[in-house]
């Protein structure tokens, strides 16, 4: 094996369930979940990985991982299959004192210390699986490095009133933290925690060794090891973020989320080439738009075929709009046909379901209406409806 | 069964001279998103196919950017994969390669090596001027039960309804399916069986063939060794009854190209269940539609962004087509702009085509207007 020192090691934390997306999280963990047509919502940290140059990544995975670890495979549509280092797969494991689902964020990323020592590392760079952002990590790490910081957190301002549903951090000027409230009740500050922390790995390490040893922690990064270095008085800083940045961990936050790609000048632009998100791509002929369609403002995925009317609205790989079908504000993932003369309004769409013909899907978007969610490969028979709102899953 | 491949790239050049000015015929772009190549590869891979050798002459930079290191169609292997095998001149004088091959026999010759150090039964050649999704599986089968030396794949075409190149390879079988005459022309009408250069034969026989031309100092494979053998061995026709294209001409890519748009056409190409058209991926994001945008009847790749109106037309990636910009009855290649208010008819885009605001474009489908690589307007 060849050795090279890593300078900084990511870890992604890509094992929770997701619970929040319901039905589209019951077969595949929420990094896997698809968006934007052809994009799993996980391509966007490890490309933002890549694009930063680093080279290094654990996927931490431990609820549902069989679609995630497929699509991570070696790491080649990432150009991280590595001689070394590159994208590792990180499942919880049987150890010589015993085994252990991980507990929490910080108990994942203490089992795995052995990872990141293993790579000499001098940083690390801790990641969620479920944040659509675009955002250069070396610019973080140079911030990090320049301040002599022991922990760097990236911020994002967010609307005051939004704020109590953030962990937020209060900040000197100089952006050293002095306090740090989860979710606050009366927030002072607007900073709010993108989930994105920087550590010095030997730092880190005695931290995540003190928690683990401590029986009543809930072994959480927000919870427990954030508070613990502030209560001690280690050097922590927020790095200010300025762009687009979403948690996509709620069905509306995720249909927004898609919703912001569209339009000649969308709030995300993944056309830029300076900064491309890389995919693993299916092998689809172009899609193909037949004589009585009509598109209107939507993004569309290589392999689609439309027959119908397709509004607002974002479709996957390989999905079949029919004759008369009208499709509208929704996200369809892949995969799916929608059947001649059906709609399909303000709905999310999961991979492999079939809408009949004449079915109806979801009700107007407006003040207080709700996304309609349909689980992967559910079968709406013609002509039947699915309420505004309802979420069905197999 | 085993059997290895071996693709021509440059044979054929000559019949598309704007598209190859600047590529081989192997890396002409077709279809929105492939390559030619990409067919005569994804047929081989599909049929279990993994040891590949491209015979390359000249221009052949954007093939090997295109082919990378095979990854794309899953032959990046340790074990076979794909092999460019570029032309090979040896440092002696009067040695048997001390020119570039000018032939398919000559260009074989040049890549005996690759073929000698097969271990396969059987080598499947394929030139990249014919798009078609065929089993080669059942070609090669065919092949070992009917003991022949050659078996050349076919197709019956009306010779009125087909836009065939000067130099078309027509072959006559009898009704047992061997052949008996070989002829290359261009026939005006009825139905005739061509060629299409995709051909069986076992490694030890084109082997020898290779070794006996070089002896002789042959340079024709079909007029030195096919025709004049054609009593002796036995040369046998595997008659394809799938969709099939074969680019002769400006015209005919313009034709074949269109053909994309009816869904017989792309059922056949595109539609094969477990035969895919692999190509290699180039992490375009979704097609964007704007408001105002109207398409119809058109195959469209990634990456695009769609202001105007487009009709009866073949978009490649990343295209942009401006507001008010009317498209029809074109191709327009990868990364082509088109501004806004423009309009376009029977028209060919190279790759990194600007045509500017306002213009207005029009060629006939017998005579696309073409404009080359980089060209503004």
């Amino acid at each position: 094996m060849i050795f090279r020192k890593k300078e900084c090691v990511a870890m992604l934390l890509a094992g929770g369930q997701g619970s929040r997306l319901y039905a589209l999280t019951t077969k595949t963990a929420k990094p896997a979940v698809s968006f934007g047509g052809k994009y799993r919502i996980i391509d966007f940290t490890l490309s933002n990985c890549v694009n930063s140059g680093f080279d290094t990544v654990g996927v931490l995975t431990q609820y549902q991982p069989l679609v995630l670890n497929e699509y991570i495979g070696n790491g080649l549509p990432w150009d991280l299959d590595r001689a070394f280092g590159g994208v590792k797969i990180l499942p919880p494991y049987q150890g010589h004192d015993g085994a252990d689902w991980y507990k929490g964020t910080a108990n994942a990323i203490y089992q795995n210390l052995a990872f990141i020592n293993r790579y000499d590392a001098d940083y690390v760079l801790i990641l969620s699986g479920d944040h659509i952002y675009k955002m250069d990590y070396s610019k973080m790490l140079d911030f990090h490095k320049s301040t002599g910081a022991d922990c760097t957190i990236a911020v994002i301002d967010v609307p005051i009133e939004e704020a109590s549903r953030f962990g937020i951090m209060s900040t000197n000027e100089d952006n050293s933290i002095y306090k740090f409230s989860e979710k606050p009740k009366n927030p002072d500050s607007t900073k709010a925690s993108m989930g994105i922390y920087i550590f010095n790995r030997k730092k880190l390490a005695d931290y995540l060794i003190a928690d683990e040893n401590d029986p009543n922690s809930s072994n959480d990064f927000g919870k427990n090891i954030i508070p613990a270095m502030l209560a001690n008085g280690e050097r922590m800083y927020a790095y200010p973020f300025e762009g687009y940045w979403k948690d996509v961990g709620t069905i509306s936050s995720l249909w927004e989320a898609n919703m912001d790609l569209l339009g000649s000048t969308p709030a995300l632009n993944l056309n830029d080439e300076s900064w491309r998100i890389f995919a693993r791509h299916s092998a689809s002929a172009p899609q193909y738009v037949g004589d009585s369609a009509v598109i209107e403002n939507s993004n569309i995925t290589e392999g689609c075929e439309i027959y119908g009317t397709v509004k607002n609205s974002v479709l996957g790989t390989g999905v079949k709009v029919m004759a008369g079908a009208h499709v509208e504000d929704s996200v369809i993932f892949g995969d799916c046909v929608i059947g001649e003369g059906a709609t399909v309004k303000y709905s999310i769409i999961d991979t492999g379901v079939t809408v009949g013909a004449g079915a109806s899907v979801g009700g107007e978007r407006g003040d207080g209406a709700e996304i309609a969610v349909v689980g992967a490969d559910i079968e709406i028979a013609a002509g039947a409806t699915v309420e505004a709102g309802a979420m069905l899953s197999e | 069964m085993t059997a290895a491949g071996l693709i021509f790239s440059n044979i054929h050049d000559r019949s598309i001279p704007e598209l190859t000015r600047l590529r081989t015929m192997a890396s002409v772009p077709y279809g929105g998103r492939y390559r030619l190549i990409d067919f005569a590869l994804s047929n081989m891979v599909n049929s279990g196919i993994t040891k590949i050798g491209v015979i390359t002459h000249y221009n052949y930079q954007s093939l090997l950017d295109h082919i990378g290191t095979g990854k794309d169609w899953d032959l990046a292997r340790r074990s076979g994969g794909i092999k460019i095998l570029p032309p090979y001149i040896t440092a002696y004088e009067n040695s048997a390669s001390n020119k570039v091959y000018t032939s398919r026999l000559e260009a074989m010759m040049g890549a005996a090596h690759f073929i000698n150090r097969c271990t396969e039964d059987y080598i499947v050649l394929s030139d990249c001027d014919v798009i078609c999704n065929i089993d080669l599986s059942d070609v090669i089968e065919a092949h070992a039960q009917s003991g022949a030396d050659v078996t050349f794949v076919t197709k019956r075409v009306d010779a009125e309804k087909t836009i065939l190149g000067e130099q078309t390879a027509l072959i006559t079988a009898d009704k047992n399916g061997r052949v008996i005459d070989f002829t290359e022309g261009k026939p005006s009408k009825g139905i005739v069986n061509i060629c299409t250069n995709i051909m069986v034969m076992k490694r030890a026989y084109l082997s020898a063939t290779i070794a006996d031309a070089a002896a002789h100092g042959y340079t024709s494979f079909f007029k030195d060794i096919i025709s004049r053998s054609l009593t002796r061995a036995n040369y046998r026709t595997y008659e394809y009854d799938g969709w099939y294209a074969c680019i002769g001409s400006l015209a005919s890519y313009f034709d074949c190209s269109m053909q994309l748009l009816t869904d017989s056409a792309r059922t056949a190409l595109f539609g094969q269940k477990n035969r895919p058209v692999l190509t290699k991926v180039r992490n375009s994001a979704p097609t964007k539609y704007c408001e105002g945008s109207a398409i119809k009847n058109s195959l469209v790749a990634d990456g695009c962004v769609i202001e105007g109106t487009v009709e009866n037309s073949i978009i490649f990636r990343g295209v942009k087509v401006g507001k008010g910009t009317v498209v029809k009855n074109s191709i327009l290649l990868q990364d082509t702009y088109v501004g806004s208010d423009a309009s376009l008819n029977c028209v060919i885009t190279d790759k990194n085509v600007v045509i500017r605001d306002g213009r207005n474009l029009s060629g006939h489908e017998s005579m696309p207007f073409f404009i080359g690589k980089g060209g503004s307007v």
